[in-house]
């Protein structure tokens, strides 16, 4: 809901990107979540993220389904263009936007339910497409705008907060996107920006989808004693297993990024990430050994963070499908018109 | 069709089961009638199956032009021992039955005032086909040959029809030629060539093709400059994106470096068919799906999202028979309510209604410019029969001066120099905003929600904002009203009776008036071919006492339609309905109408 516009008063002394703007320039409308959502972090993380990518805000798309998350485009970037979808049907919205244009940059916003109940299907099927874009599911293990009943991402047992306890086992959407070959898999947690914003600069520069799962407890429905979403329960059994750091094309590594068990991944253009890992032999671009290391430790109670995998090579939906690089928006209608000509050898053949 | 079959004036049917291969054979039938300049429409009636099961190709030739079903059978040729006993039945009066006289028919299964022609067709083949596989096809070219004989059909032609077919493979030429060479001089020695009626050269078919709906609309797609595609597969739409693929991955094809201007996207559903849709509409493509009625039930959602946020969107909906999966590949025009008001809340939606292959080329072409003038969901209804069966339709003719019509969108240069941009307000007085397209410029940059929005485009939950939006829309649709194609309209001020049809009723309903008149019945017709109905509808309606409304469905939805967007008085629309699931008989029509009138008289 940004029907408040923020005040735009910028202090001359802030800092300026490439492009000469500020942070400023990339924030949205005021946020009407309540106070302390998980969510609005995210936000700040991601007006960070683009501003320090130096992305020209009339070149990102934002795009969301229905739920507090998926009103996040309205709270950052107000040059870009936004488009709030309906319930769990944001990726195919993408997907069709994409094709039209694929130099744009595009960011989904979604949340546990809009992504992994009614939605479920076209998110599995926009990561099975590799469509180059940044999907950011803001997990807090309930439908917050429908005041809190569980969503598929609940725990066995997290209690809800008038004290039913889910029975249903979780979707966990990092281990369901390592099983049907999504190329770039995250997660992170509202509460740890430094953690977070690198994952998402990546998430934005790697070639394909790149899934960044958030967990970002709702104060008003999931934050209590029991519940597996708190802010209490995530910042005690989230375990980093790599802090990802974003180094732009052609910049100097710093002798502490280098420090301790770095794996270097080069993206697409020339932009690295480098993971330095808390468990020395995780390998963030071994798909079995990920979805393993995950699932033993989420046995144990854990929530792994950190970039989970990443694999750069693989063609995204717009080289699968072999499309052109000039986006098919702005292809003139000369080369498109086939004539009458071919129409007539076309019904040569109708005869 | 008069009482009695004459010389190109009569309807072949050919009972056979699907799997068989027959199609081929049935074309080379119909195209022969074509080519020697027979009128002749050609329809399949076939199973939602792929193997084993009934199938029927009809092909009436038409003298006079009529194209549509004729509902009566000349000559039936019975390759289905499972329908043989229908089959026999469906024969009129005075007609012939060609069975595989292979094996003995039952005595029972006989007729005493039809002639019935036993044809070894099966013991032909065998004897002179040596793999199994072409034991099985060539029976139907042997049928071909059979009927070649009795109908007295241009051998030149059918054989360059077989030359044209497999040039590029010589051997199965030559075992096509000699299975129809097979049933013609069985046929010739054997009985009595040709029949009373026969086919006889004609100059009628010259700057025409056989065609179906589903190729044309692809073709209409493709010449407006779709590249955007979702989809997802589902009869009998199928075939309009198999075709719009075959062409555009020749003809959009970049010389240089060998990549098609086209994305073509096989969506999970049709709610993700449709999302792709709006979101390549929305960053500024061409974009277009099309479905069948299932999925425009679960598109429903969006396309109320499409028409409130006002993004551009084309579908063709080729309707086959509901409710529910219903018959699939059975033709009806049962969509028409579910598409006009799709989707919950005040949602109305631009419909088109093409009449036949030819017009589903450039309504469906039509429907790109009207979709991004009116910002708006475009639904192109055609049906199975459009869309599956062949037509006869003059040469599809592509203006070479035609520009699209992209409506109002913000150029770089319009978004530098106005002060602040705002999606929906109504500048111009016409109900239809400007747009501005992603990626352009950052003054352009608008936020697209279903929900409540204001005329500048900022989330509302004011009630007198909300209205404002809303009763725009409603403008937006009066405009609609100018820009959608007008009706087909025949009027003489001397008539008083009025008929009203819409799509695939045209051919039936041209027939019916002609056997009216010739009863001394004459009629006005006028035929809707888009929703918003124009003045010269309301027009139509006021200028009658009684109107007949004919159209293939169960509910009299185009009535309904015309009573919930016109100003009629209801008791003079006569529902005059067609519903079985296949193609509508001028017959349905003038029995109703007489009835009507019967009744009107005995009053
Ligand atoms: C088709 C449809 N069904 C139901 C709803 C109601 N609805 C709105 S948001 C929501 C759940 C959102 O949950 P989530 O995606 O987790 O977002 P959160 O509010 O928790 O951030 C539901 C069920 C809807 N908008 N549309
Ligand atoms: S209900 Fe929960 S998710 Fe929604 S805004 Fe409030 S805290 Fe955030
Ligand atoms: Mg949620």
């Amino acid at each position: 809901m940004s029907f408040l516009q923020k005040p735009k008063v910028s202090h001359p002394g802030l800092p300026r990107n490439e492009l000469g703007l500020t942070v400023r320039d990339y924030e949205g409308g005021m946020s009407t979540l309540c106070a302390g959502c998980g969510h609005d972090s995210i936000t700040a993380a991601l007006i960070q993220a683009v501003f320090e990518l130096s992305i020209p805000p009339h070149r990102m798309a934002k795009l969301s389904g229905i739920g507090c998350s998926s009103k996040t485009p309205a709270y950052f970037a107000s040059a870009s263009h936004g488009f709030n979808s309906v319930h769990g049907r944001m990726p195919s919205v993408a997907t069709g936007a994409n094709a039209a244009n694929g130099e744009l940059v595009y960011i989904g916003l979604s949340g546990d339910g809009d992504t992994l109940s009614i939605g479920l299907g076209q998110f599995c099927h926009a990561i099975r497409r590799n469509l180059n874009m940044l999907y950011l599911l803001e997990n807090n293990g309930v439908y917050g705008l429908t005041k809190g009943q569980f969503s598929a991402s609940a725990d066995v047992g997290s209690k809800a907060k008038k004290g039913e306890v889910n029975q249903q086992p979780p979707i966990d959407p990092c281990l369901l996107a390592l099983s049907i070959g999504c190329t770039f898999v995250a997660r992170s947690f509202s509460g740890d920006k430094a953690h977070l914003v690198p994952l998402l600069k990546a998430g934005m520069r790697h070639r394909g989808f790149a899934l960044v799962d958030v967990i970002s407890p709702c104060v008003t429905f999931n934050d209590h004693e029991g519940s597996t979403k708190s802010y209490q329960f995530t910042r005690k059994n989230a375990q980093v297993v790599t802090y990802a750091d974003y180094v732009p094309p052609a910049t100097e590594i710093r002798s502490e990024q280098a420090a301790g068990t770095v794996q270097s991944v080069t993206l697409h253009d020339g932009s690295r990430v480098l993971l330095r890992k808390v468990g020395a032999d995780y390998d963030a671009t071994d798909r079995t050994g990920a979805f393993d290391y995950v699932s033993r430790h989420q046995a144990k109670g854990e929530i792994v963070t950190g970039l989970l995998f990443i694999d750069e090579g693989k063609p995204d939906m717009h080289q699968v499908q072999s499309l052109p690089d000039q986006p098919l928006n702005a292809v003139p209608y000369g080369k498109l018109n086939p004539g009458q000509k071919a129409l007539d050898a076309i019904q040569a053949r109708f005869r | 069709m008069s009482k009695q079959p004459r010389d190109n004036d009569f309807t072949i049917k050919i009972a056979n089961v699907n799997g068989t291969g027959s199609a081929s054979a049935n074309t080379l039938l119909m195209k022969t009638f074509f080519r020697m300049g027979i009128p002749v429409a050609g329809k399949n009636y076939f199973p939602s199956n792929i193997q084993g099961l009934p199938t029927w190709y009809e092909i009436r030739a038409s003298r006079d032009g009529y194209i549509c079903r004729s509902g009566r059978v000349d000559v039936m040729v019975a390759m289905n021992a499972e329908t043989y006993r229908k089959d026999l039945n469906d024969v009129a009066p005075g007609g012939y039955l060609i069975y595989d006289s292979t094996w003995p028919r039952a005595k029972q299964l006989a007729r005493e005032d039809i002639t019935i022609i036993g044809v070894p067709l099966a013991r032909m083949c065998n004897e002179h086909f040596t793999r199994a596989r072409e034991r099985v096809l060539m029976k139907n070219i042997a049928y071909v040959g059979v009927l070649a004989a009795l109908l007295e059909l241009d051998m030149a032609v059918v054989r360059a029809l077989l030359q044209e077919s497999f040039a590029a493979k010589p051997q199965l030429l030559e075992s096509n030629q000699a299975a129809f060479d097979l049933g013609y001089r069985y046929a010739k020695e054997t009985f009595t060539c040709p029949l009373p009626f026969r086919a006889q050269p004609m100059d009628a078919t010259g700057g025409h093709i056989m065609i179906d709906g589903n190729s044309t609309a692809a073709l209409g797609a493709l010449f407006a400059g779709a590249t955007v595609v979702g989809w997802y597969p589902i009869t009998p739409s199928t075939s309009v994106i198999d075709t719009f693929k075959r062409h555009a991955e020749r003809l959009r094809r970049d010389p240089e470096t060998g990549r098609t201007n086209v994305a073509i996207i096989q969506a999970e559903d049709e709610l993700a068919a449709i999302g792709m849709v709006l979101g390549a509409s929305w960053n500024g493509a061409r974009a277009f799906t099309s479905t069948s009625g299932p999925g425009i039930s679960l598109m429903s959602e969006f396309l109320g999202y499409g028409y409130f946020t006002e993004i551009p969107a084309v579908l063709v909906n080729v309707q086959r028979c509901g409710p529910s999966t219903g018959m699939p590949t059975r033709t009806q025009q049962a969509d028409i309510m579910a598409c006009a008001y799709a989707s919950h809340g005040d949602t109305r939606h631009v419909l088109l209604f093409p009449a036949n292959p030819e017009e589903a080329f450039y309504l469906t072409a039509q429907a790109f410019d009207l979709a991004e003038r009116l910002q708006t969901p475009v639904i192109v209804l055609t049906d199975l029969d459009i869309g599956m069966n062949d037509w006869m339709c003059r040469d599809l003719k592509w203006d070479a001066g035609y520009q699209p019509d992209r409506g109002k969108i913000m150029s770089r240069e319009q978004l530098e120099k106005i002060e602040k941009f705002h999606r929906y307000l109504d500048v111009d007085n016409d109900g239809i905003p400007w747009r501005s397209l992603p990626g352009v410029h950052a003054k352009g940059a608008y936020f697209t929600r279903g929900s409540g929005h204001n005329m500048y485009g900022a989330y509302t939950e004011d009630a007198k904002e909300y209205q404002a939006v809303v009763d725009r829309l409603r403008r937006k649709w009066e405009t609609a009203k100018q820009h959608v194609p007008a009706p087909v309209v025949e009027y003489s001020e001397r008539h008083r009776i009025g008929i009203i049809s819409i799509g695939s009723c045209d051919g039936a309903v041209r027939e019916a008036r002609d056997r009216l008149v010739a009863a001394g019945v004459a009629t006005n017709y006028l035929r809707v071919k888009a929703l918003p109905f124009n003045q010269q509808v309301q027009d139509f309606l006021d200028a009658h006492d009684r109107i007949y409304v004919v159209e293939q469905n169960r509910d009299a939805q185009l009535r309904s339609l015309l009573l919930l967007e016109t100003r009629v008085d209801p008791s003079k629309l006569v529902a005059t309905l067609h519903y079985d699931g296949l193609p509508i008989l001028a017959a349905s029509i003038v029995d109703g109408i007489n009835r009507d009138l019967a009744a009107g008289k005995a009053a």
